[in-house]
């Protein structure tokens, strides 16, 4: 075991053990991170908000949930209905995480009560307490991908392969994630949860998980009552068998880079995409400028990335170049947990933030 | 309490703010779409980030980092991840100048 190994191998990521003192004893947490040079005048035009976009993409989106998921009842029995179900699945169980991710932060449109119900249409769809995940988000914000701070890093090392590729047919995380919402609904939070989401706020993020699990139990019951598969393929079964999507891109936000650094560009990934999965997603393919600039929304993203590429890594040309790299790096990070993926930067952009980072950069990585 | 010189009135676009320090306080200085002036404390009472950076949407700043959102005129916390108000200083215009009474 090499002395990077014996650092990397014990690392806790739970908010309440050793590392999260560590992070804050190091200056990780809640610090000032690497931002592009914007003029103020073009940043405002970039975080301007506006309904028309998210109004489109949202009439289509449900128009066509309703459309297929009716084909696939109406097709029962046939082939068609599985070919209609897997569209449906993943418009349900994949688009649903970026319109959560979206509207969560307010940006997708400029209309709140239109971001406040598409974000619990979407917390509910994606099997997330809608209170309980705003705090886990915005911690990931504050802290992205520093051990012990972050409740959101979904690749932790050494990564467990197999563990990923579940991750495809939403397991464990469904169970994991209905248990935590029926825990919530007993009125419980997680010792995670604790750490991060307000006493102001403990109380409506039970009663959103009693909803949530209302919703569920009345599902299953009407399954029980028509003796039908149907009503648990259109609510709840999404999340297992139409997350694909939603994992495959999400992996690529943060996986093979590195932890605890202050420079986005240096544990954040921005991969060029096919317009499907560019619309599925909403553009949280550009993730670098995502974390650097929250605030610009997801229709905005092109042209940020276009204003500031030359301050940043050169994205990967697709979803399999992305890949190829990421798996690569997570299969050394098995034999080398400090490992981690270091983006070259073109010669027009500034330096990366060296003062904090993890042991592998800081020693001039591979 | 004394009214202190920001910038001048054309110094801040309308629908905008800009950041103000004064000695080791930090402020945030508003023009409304009507060109009437607001001053707040410059942090975010959330995660204490500039406010400065933030975008003014009608009678709201919003945090740049985390998306919080405070009715500048008010200070009220209006979106989480924000929960305590903000805290406003009178503001006003003199002659072309901008003034904060902190």
């Amino acid at each position: 075991m090499t002395v990077m190994d014996q650092t990397f191998a014990d690392r806790d990521y739970s908010l309440t053990g050793p590392e999260s003192d560590a992070a804050v004893a190091k200056g990780l947490a809640s610090a000032d991170w690497y931002h592009s040079d914007v003029p103020r005048k073009e940043m405002k035009a970039l975080m301007r908000r506006s309904d028309a976009a998210a109004d489109r993409d949202t009439v289509l989106w449900i128009g066509l949930l309703v459309l297929t998921g009716c084909l696939g009842v109406l097709l029962w029995g046939t082939g068609w209905a599985v070919l209609f179900f897997a569209a449906y699945g993943v418009l349900y169980g994949s688009a649903c995480d970026s319109r959560w991710h979206e509207c969560g932060h307010g940006t997708a449109f400029k209309t709140e009560w239109k971001n406040d119900a598409v974000y619990h249409i979407a917390s509910f769809m994606v099997m997330r307490n809608p209170i309980a995940w705003r705090w886990s988000h915005a911690r990931h914000h504050t802290d992205t991908i520093i051990v012990g701070r972050d409740p959101e890093i979904a690749v932790m090392r050494p990564p467990d392969m197999v563990k990923l590729v579940l991750k495809f047919v939403g397991l464990p995380d469904a169970y994991f994630d209905l248990k935590r919402l029926g825990v919530n609904a007993l009125g419980r939070l997680t010792a995670d949860e604790l750490e991060f989401i307000p006493e102001s706020e403990r109380g409506k993020a039970v009663y959103w998980a009693r909803v949530h699990v209302g919703i569920y139990v009345a599902t299953v019951v009407v399954a029980l009552v028509t003796w039908s598969w149907a009503p648990l393929l259109l609510i709840g079964g999404p999340r297992i068998y139409g997350c694909w999507h939603m994992v495959l891109m999400g992996l690529m936000q943060h996986g093979g880079m590195a932890e605890d650094v202050l420079d986005h560009r240096l544990n954040s990934r921005t991969v060029l995409i096919n317009p499907v999965s560019r619309w599925l997603y909403w553009n949280m393919n550009y993730h670098v400028e995502h974390h650097m600039f929250p605030m610009v929304p997801y229709h905005a993203l092109p042209a940020l990335h276009a204003r500031i590429k030359g301050d940043l890594p050169a994205p990967d040309r697709s979803i399999v170049a992305a890949y190829r790299a990421m798996i690569g790096a997570l299969l050394r990070q098995q034999r080398e947990p400090g490992y981690a993926i270091r983006p070259v930067l073109p010669a027009t952009a500034r330096a990366f933030r060296e003062d904090l980072h993890d042991l592998d950069v800081a020693r001039g990585g591979a | 309490m004394a009214w202190v010189d920001v910038c001048a009135v054309d110094d801040i676009e309308e629908e905008d703010v800009i950041r103000f320090d004064h000695g080791e306080r930090t402020f945030a200085v508003y023009r409304s779409l009507e060109g009437d002036v607001f001053a707040t404390d410059g942090l975010c009472t959330h995660e204490q980030v500039h406010l400065a950076g933030g975008l003014v949407m009608d009678e709201t700043i919003e945090c740049p980092k985390h998306n919080g959102r405070f009715n500048y005129q008010t200070g009220a916390a209006l979106r989480a991840p924000v929960c305590e108000a903000l805290r406003t200083y009178p503001a006003r215009v003199s002659g072309d100048r901008i003034e904060i009474d902190i």
